[in-house]
């Protein structure tokens, strides 16, 4: 029998030499007679042991990583393929504290099986959510997410279940599920985790939101910087349709839900949801005035879901064990799991999906194992370009938008980009304002105007010019950023800056006492 | 074939292919930058008039966005990040190196034709910082050796 051996196909992994390393194993394996059989897995998320290869034993899946081309011959000698012990053995899988100690649901699949295998989807509890909902009336479905306390993973945190239940009752002959792909957050890459190694989570969840509001056409719209998410999305797309599970009549139900995958072109500002439907009408991606709701008036006017990808993915098993087994998790208001992506300065970075409750300081230093640099972490950034750098006296928040929002922060899309102690706040509060600067809509002179003049007043205030003038007019240029702003990249574009400036004054030229 | 005959025939066969998709600016756009590698500016009436809009119209969304681009790009284009993740890991100190190196600023093209640079915000490599991409192949953990030996790789010397 032909042992299988997984390499995983996740672009990270791939950025680290995955395609090369599998090759390699093909190519030796070949050379030795010996029959295996190759599976381009998603990735378990544990990326400083990727590219992790793992071999299929009657103990279960034993890792050995991280492994480079020149590992494949001695992996091959040390006879790999029946488990057995090599320098970059990592024992079983599964056992991997890293791992275990996760609580994985919307991830649950991810990392094991072959993302683009319908049949590895099905054999792994996959669409017995559909199968649930395609039973229930469009009323129970929604109620079911709204049970679960599922709130928007994309940052907002607005309750789903709300937001479909706006849809449902709004009437149209035609309504649309959009999900947000355009996952623009630096520190973040659990949409793309979902998309390339799990898509049929996100199609199922999308097909799950259809039938719940009544909408018959889904849009993915996704970030052109993710090539590789695009080419799986749209083979698992055309798989499901081939297979019943989209289109017309999804599995004999007379049920139709048509969905197609849309490529971003490179606009952070897309990501917000009114600016994300202007560029699927196919214009300047520029940011609408609320209300009205896309919810009651969406794409082309109609009454509209956009959900982020992790809520749609996290669809799937709520309908699958309930809405009350995915609430039992959590804390406070915040409910169910949050994928939480340690990026940046950090020695284990990765996906560590938990319930939420988990402290900063025990993701950073129990997960993470402190900075990459060994140098002490000096400050953290979560939430992406658009949340609050955090000292380290604020580690023991424990990671909860309420909580979070107390000591404004926030918590967003869950990613956390470490920083050691070489960081120059100063010097990142200034990239912020230039970011926001870039990717300003226009539409809006807060934003426009207060950004580009933000970037300036920063730069001012590195070379040390006119302080006693310059930080009052940073604070009060943060302040109509925050206030009078159309959309969260102006309107949040002075957490990062503030943060920075209160909590390291001393980065500013200012004494501590100056700065708060 | 001159080339603009060429660039008209790619045009139209994306545009008649695609024009009847509901907001089918972005899918031609991509289609067109796809085939030729950037939108000529010749390109602009004809999408205007096949879906009914002025060229302004056009032009303002090709401008709007960032990935779009007016002229022709280099032989491969290098997508290098910018964002907080990679900065964190020297992603400030290769952008200076890779600029000196090839010569180039961002939105530029080397003299040679042969590399484009263009920043990027965000790859979703944030776990292996800092990160590029070059084409669709994706880079992590990229150093100015790593970085050296790429340019190597791609047949090039910068």
């Amino acid at each position: 029998m032909s042992t299988k051996i997984y390499v995983p196909c996740d672009s990270s992994a791939v950025s680290l030499g995955a395609d090369r390393v599998a090759t390699a194993i093909a190519l030796e394996a070949n050379k030795r007679g010996i029959e295996i059989e190759l599976i381009r897995n998603g990735s378990r998320g544990l990326y400083w042991l990727e590219p992790l290869v793992e071999v299929q034993t009657s103990k279960g899946r034993v890792a050995y990583g991280p492994v480079q081309t020149p590992d494949v011959v001695s992996l091959f000698d040390a006879n790999f393929i029946t488990g057995e012990a090599h320098a970059l053995s990592l024992g079983l899988t599964e056992e991997i504290e890293y791992l275990k100690k996760q609580q994985r649901l919307t991830f649950a699949r991810i990392g094991k099986t072959n993302p683009v295998s319908l049949s590895d989807y099905l054999d792994n509890d996959g669409y017995r959510g559909l199968i649930n909902a395609l039973k229930l009336p469009q009323a129970d479905i929604v109620k079911a997410v709204t049970d679960s306390g599922l709130r928007g993973r994309g940052g907002a945190a607005f309750p789903t279940g709300i937001k479909w239940n706006t849809v449902l009752n709004t009437p149209s002959e035609q309504k649309y599920i959009i999900c947000n792909a355009d996952e623009g957050d630096s520190g973040t890459f659990s949409d793309r985790m979902v998309m390339e190694g799990d898509p049929f989570v996100l199609i199922e969840g999308m097909t799950i939101a259809g039938l719940a509001v009544n909408a018959t056409q889904g849009y993915i719209y996704l970030r052109i910087e993710y090539p590789h998410a695009f080419e799986v999305l749209n083979s698992a797309i055309d798989t499901a349709y081939k297979e019943g599970y989209l289109g017309e009549n999804i599995q004999g139900s007379g049920k139709a839900f048509h969905l197609e995958v849309r490529l971003g072109a490179g606009a952070y500002v897309c990501g917000e949801e009114t600016s994300l439907m202007e560029s699927l009408e196919g214009k300047r991606g520029l940011v609408r005035f609320k209300p009205p709701l896309p919810a009651i008036k969406g794409l082309f006017g109609q009454p509209t879901v956009v959900n982020n990808v992790i809520s749609l993915a996290s669809v799937p098993i709520i309908l699958d064990k309930g809405g009350d087994y995915y609430r039992d998790f959590g804390m406070g208001r915040s409910r169910g799991t949050l994928p939480i992506q340690l990026a940046g300065n950090i020695k284990h970075a990765g996906l560590v999906e938990s319930a939420f409750g988990l402290t900063l300081r025990e993701l950073l230093y129990d997960f993470g194992g402190g900075s990459a640099s060994g140098r002490p972490i000096r400050a953290v950034q979560v939430g992406g370009p658009l949340g609050s750098y955090m000292p380290e006296s604020q580690f023991d928040t424990p990671l909860d938008y309420e909580a979070f929002a107390a000591i404004w922060a926030v918590l967003g899309h869950g990613g956390i980009v470490v920083f050691d102690d070489t960081v120059d706040m100063a010097e990142m509060a200034k990239y912020s304002m230039e970011f926001c600067a870039i990717e300003s809509c226009g539409k809006c002179t807060p934003c426009r105007i207060g950004s580009t003049r933000g970037y300036e007043v920063m730069d001012d205030i590195i070379n040390r010019r006119d302080l006693d003038k310059n930080i009052p007019l940073l604070r009060d240029l943060c302040d109509t950023l925050l206030n009078g702003s159309l959309c969260a990249l102006g309107g949040m574009t002075p957490y990062p800056v503030l943060s920075a400036l209160n909590h390291f004054p001393e980065d500013f030229g200012i004494d501590a006492k100056a700065g708060a | 074939m001159t080339e603009s005959v060429t660039t008209h025939a790619v045009v139209q066969e994306i545009t008649n292919s695609l024009k009847h998709k509901p907001g089918a600016l972005l899918p031609i756009l991509h289609g067109v930058q796809d085939a030729l590698g950037y939108i000529p500016a010749e390109s602009i009436p004809e999408i205007a008039k096949a879906l009914s809009l002025s060229r302004a119209e056009v032009h303002g969304v090709v401008s709007f966005y960032h990935y779009f681009r007016e002229t022709p790009p280099g032989k491969h284009t290098i997508q290098l990040c910018r964002a907080e993740s990679c900065q964190s890991m020297g992603g400030k100190k290769l952008e200076d190196y890779i600029k000196t190196k090839l010569g180039i600023d961002f939105h530029e093209t080397t003299a040679d034709g042969k590399f484009s640079l263009e920043p990027v915000y965000c790859l979703g490599n944030c776990a292996c910082s800092p990160a590029m991409q070059i084409g669709k192949d994706i880079y992590g953990r990229v150093s100015t050796n790593s970085f050296d030996a790429t340019i190597v790789e791609l047949g090039e010397s910068a």
